[in-house]
């Protein structure tokens, strides 16, 4: 594509932008409000995350979305991997056609859909819903967004490289482990980061798969969204944003670098 | 075979078929059942201690009551078709707010992108929920779009846009902007510059060249944009939920609803195999585009 | 470019009364600090064939691309037909560019590709569908009207390119790398092609090319290049017989360069190149002040190389073979001399399975005329 820098460009960036982070921005602002009325700018105060800090139910359910988030997140990127390897690299087995659609099926599936559907199996084979039913609920969908990152980084990976591994004595498995993986480890971290974080944030899923006991935070956020604007909830909002950017912005700097390590060691090969 | 491939294959398949598949199963099953005040609430349940006696009256009592129910109730097929106009409305402004951005980030120059590409991705990992509900401040009729408005001068009374379907609209777009400019942005990005040169070449105007080589030729990544937009949209429980008001109507709220309040689950079984059947006919356009898609590239 | 007989030389150049098609008058172009064209003054007349050879990074390509009105120049002035273009943008241009890329419209047929400009045109509609025809004849693609460009083959890609900047028959057409996509022997096809199809039509074309033997041989006139600035403007025959600097000597084709010191010697030049060697006899038109530091260039098929002492030769050297490049047509002989110095000798192997009497490490003569090399004081 040409490059012409054009008023046109420059002020539909600038207003697609200002829409995309406005609202946020508004957020993070007001959430240092100390007023209730949170449409009305009555001066500074950071008392609203002294409150959130001290509420135990937001704290219990910030816990229990953690700890789901963590256990799906690294079950699915086990089982997704695998399917990934399984979709890119096992050839042809019978059921191959119902294999990839159940692994693209619950990218584009309502939430309401698996949401109901996970709670209509978990209540006929009369398992108790708790963490462990999110969990199960969570790492099924989201394993399908890790096989879709990993299986992109695998179809492009030159197979020649795990064809010499195994001329040069490895078993399948060991050429899996030491040339396999180690290429592919972005992917699969990035497949992880991905799931965490639909995990983080789902909450129709978790709504059908929680039990009375169990309630992470987007439900607890949301039932209390309905009653409308507290300043306790943009206060927490805020530090998730706060927590979401500083990661994105570390992990793109982290790859940033080792992208320029990587061209800067191959000019230097390339002079020597 | 062997065993390690055998294990590699069954582990994920299995998971998926208990998991997914069973449970659609399930759906299919409870949506030809029928409402019971019991646990669970509906009947009939598969009794296999009965042998094949059992299974018999099991698919004897199975029907499609359900269906008819929800065709004769004004509030089901209302709800569909609001939901289809809804996301349909919605899509469309999403492709109008999306293709200029997009474009302006194919024109930028190469530092910048992948600053821009950040900048739009980044409100992707922010939480879903958080997004949606930071424009409740904005739109309420004390928020800060009512005030601003009437600090210019244009209104004297506050507009009611919270709780009606323009609100509605307004966080569809917002949440799912990043799906319609990524896809647009990486067609415009492939588009050879020498081609708008070419154009302008053979007598084109920028604009006809924008309408005559550009524009069909991002077509794909409209394509796919539209629907990566016009899918979730439809089953969207969480927007309507927040920015909607009473009288928004959209399958997902119904079904949310339906489960949750009325504790019907023949019903809501059947009000979501109904929307899975009109969500397969934008499904398979979709893939049809990205299989095209595919091909061309090779 | 050769010429029939009976027909008078096509030299416009040469001709004081004859107005150049374009003329660029003291152009500059500067890329922020880059000077990409430096002070640059050139005429090109109408029906020529005209090669821009450099390389890369050498600013033809930038020189095109402002014939064309996609950059404008810093400073000076470009003339097409007496009128300052400067103001015009290129899609009011009477000039037409076939990209190095072809730059065909994937989402349109053959036949609308070659429509696309005429449709932009002041061209009665009725009367575009003739025209399109005659593109397609005169490239002989009539079969593949219907195709998309990615169902035809890179040559057939080629000449839809060269078809539809042709369409609307601009005074001026730039090829910009045109064969640099094809194959060695497609390439050499097509460069005939072009030339046949420059004759037909009458138009004139400025190529861009860093390929030098694509330059010689379709070209009325080269122009070399480098950083920014025109080295040698003249005809393919004079750039490689009387080259006017080291640079175009050595880029174009295979030459020997010798360094040395010349002195007048009668009306002709001696050239001390070597302790203890002959000095170098030659001639030049320039005039050159005793003990000027010169180069000496001489083309390897000027060379004879024997295993006997030769009679009668201006100029003998006695070397050792070093290398031996037998290429099928001709065979290469590098040659070890004075100084450690390499000096290559080219003989075409006219008879089939000769009796090579010269091998590697054999002592030879090599021997030239006085005439045969030139003398380059830059």
């Amino acid at each position: 594509m040409n490059r012409r820098f054009s008023w046109f460009n420059a002020t539909s960036l600038t207003l697609g932008f200002v829409f995309l982070y406005l609202p946020m921005i508004i957020l993070i602002i007001f959430s240092f409000n100390s007023s209730k009325l949170v449409t009305v700018w009555a001066g500074f105060s950071t008392k609203w995350y002294g409150e959130l800090l001290g509420n135990k139910a937001f704290l219990d359910a910030a816990w229990v979305t953690l700890k789901v988030a963590v256990l799906s997140s690294t079950l699915a990127t086990v089982l997704g991997t695998m399917a990934a390897y399984v979709l890119v690299r096992a050839g042809r087995f019978a059921g191959r056609t119902l294999f990839s659609g159940m692994i693209y099926a619950p990218l584009v599936m309502p939430e309401v859909i698996t949401g109901l559907a996970m709670l209509l199996l978990f209540i006929s084979i009369g398992m108790d819903r708790g963490v462990s039913t999110i969990v199960l609920a969570h790492t099924t969908f989201t394993m399908c967004y890790v096989s879709v990152v990993v299986s992109s980084r695998l179809v492009t990976f030159d197979k020649s490289l795990e064809e010499a591994a195994l001329d040069l004595g490895c078993t399948p498995f060991d050429a899996f482990r030491s040339v396999t993986l180690p290429i592919i480890a972005p992917a699969v971290i990035s497949g992880w980061l991905l799931a965490f974080t639909l995990s983080l944030d789902d909450l129709v899923i978790a709504s059908f798969a929680a039990g009375p006991s169990s309630t992470t935070l987007p439900m607890k956020i949301f039932s209390s969204v309905r009653l409308g604007v507290s300043p306790e909830i943009n206060a927490l909002s805020t530090l998730m944003i706060g927590i979401v950017t500083v990661g994105v912005i570390t992990a793109s700097l982290v790859s940033k670098r080792s992208i320029a390590r990587q061209r800067a060691e191959e000019q230097a090969a390339a002079r020597a | 075979m062997n065993l390690r491939r055998l294990v590699l294959i069954a582990t994920p398949y299995l998971w998926l078929v208990v998991f997914f598949l069973v449970p659609f199963v399930i759906v299919f099953k409870i949506a030809l059942s029928d409402y019971a005040i019991s646990i669970p609430p509906y009947t009939p349940t598969l009794d296999l201690s009965a042998g094949w006696e059992g299974i018999k009256s099991f698919f004897g009592a199975l029907d499609f009551e359900n269906f008819t129910f929800l065709a004769s109730d004004a509030l089901y097929w209302k709800a569909y078709l609001s939901s289809l106009q809804i996301a349909a409305i919605s899509t469309v402004i999403t492709l109008l707010v999306g293709y200029p951005i997009a474009y302006g980030m194919a024109q930028a120059s190469d530092e910048w992108r992948p600053t821009l590409m950040m900048l739009v991705i980044l409100p992707f990992w922010t939480s879903f929920l958080i997004r949606v509900y930071s424009w409740i401040g904005i739109l309420s009729n004390e928020g800060f779009l009512n005030q601003f408005l009437l600090w210019l001068g244009i209104i004297d009374t506050p507009l009611t846009i919270l709780n009606t379907n323009a609100a509605v609209y307004v966080g569809i777009v917002y949440t799912y902007l990043p799906f319609m400019v990524l896809p647009i942005y990486s067609a415009l990005e492939k588009l050879d510059g020498s081609l708008i040169e070419a154009a302008e070449d053979l007598g084109c105007s920028r604009a006809q060249a924008f309408w005559l080589i550009t524009l069909p030729l991002s077509k794909p990544g409209v394509i796919a944009g539209c629907f990566l937009v016009f899918i979730p949209a439809l089953g969207e429980f969480v927007i309507p939920s927040i920015l909607g008001g009473s009288s928004t109507l959209m399958i997902g709220k119904v079904l949310f609803e339906e489960f949750f309040s009325n504790r019907d689950w023949p019903v809501a079984s059947a009000v979501a195999v109904v929307l899975l059947l009109i969500l397969i006919v934008p499904i398979i356009l979709f893939q049809r585009n990205e299989q095209k898609q595919r091909e061309a590239n090779q | 470019m050769a010429q029939p007989a009976n027909r008078p030389v096509f030299a416009p150049w040469n001709d004081p009364a004859e107005k150049p098609l374009i003329r660029f008058q003291n152009v500059t172009k500067k890329f922020g600090e880059f000077v990409a064209i430096d002070d640059l003054t050139l005429d090109i007349f109408r029906r020529e064939f005209f090669a821009l050879l450099g390389p890369s990074g050498c600013g033809k390509t930038t020189l095109m691309r402002m014939l064309a009105g996609f950059e404008a120049p810093t400073s000076g002035t470009i003339l097409l037909d007496g009128v300052d273009i400067a103001p015009i943008p290129p899609n009011k241009r009477a000039t037409n560019m076939m990209f190095q890329s072809y730059a065909l419209f994937p989402h349109l047929t053959v036949w609308d590709n070659i429509a696309f400009g005429l449709k932009r045109s002041d061209m009665p509609k009725d009367r575009i569908p003739a025209r399109v025809e005659e593109m397609l004849r005169l490239v002989r693609l009539e079969k593949f009207a219907k195709r998309k460009p990615h169902q035809i083959s890179g040559g057939q890609r080629q000449r839809v390119a060269l078809a539809r900047s042709l369409a609307k028959a601009p005074k001026l057409l730039l090829l910009d790398e045109p064969l640099g996509a094809l194959d060695k022997k497609l390439r050499q096809d097509t460069q005939f092609e072009l030339m046949d199809i420059q004759e037909k039509t009458g138009t004139t074309f400025v190529i861009v090319t860093h390929d030098q033997e694509e330059a010689m041989t379709v070209a009325s006139r080269v122009a070399v290049m480098d950083h920014g600035k025109m080295i040698q403007v003249d005809t393919p025959d004079r750039i490689y017989e009387s080259p006017n600097s080291v640079y175009v000597a050595d880029f174009i084709g295979d030459v020997n360069i010798v360094e040395g010191a010349a002195r007048p010697n009668g009306d002709k030049y001696a050239i001390a190149w070597a302790e203890g060697q002959p000095e170098i006899a030659a001639t030049s038109a320039d005039t050159i002040a005793p003990g000027t530091k010169v180069h000496f260039a001489i083309r390897p098929e000027k060379v004879a190389i024997a295993s006997e002492r030769p009679e009668g030769r201006a100029n003998v050297i006695e070397g050792t073979v070093s290398d031996i490049a037998y290429l099928g047509n001709i065979s290469t002989y590098k040659v070890e001399v004075a100084g450690g110095r390499m000096i290559k000798a080219q003989v075409a192997n006219e008879r089939r399975l000769a009796r090579r009497d010269i091998t590697w490490d054999d002592k030879v003569w090599l021997s030239f005329t006085d005439t045969a090399g030139i003398v380059l004081q830059q």
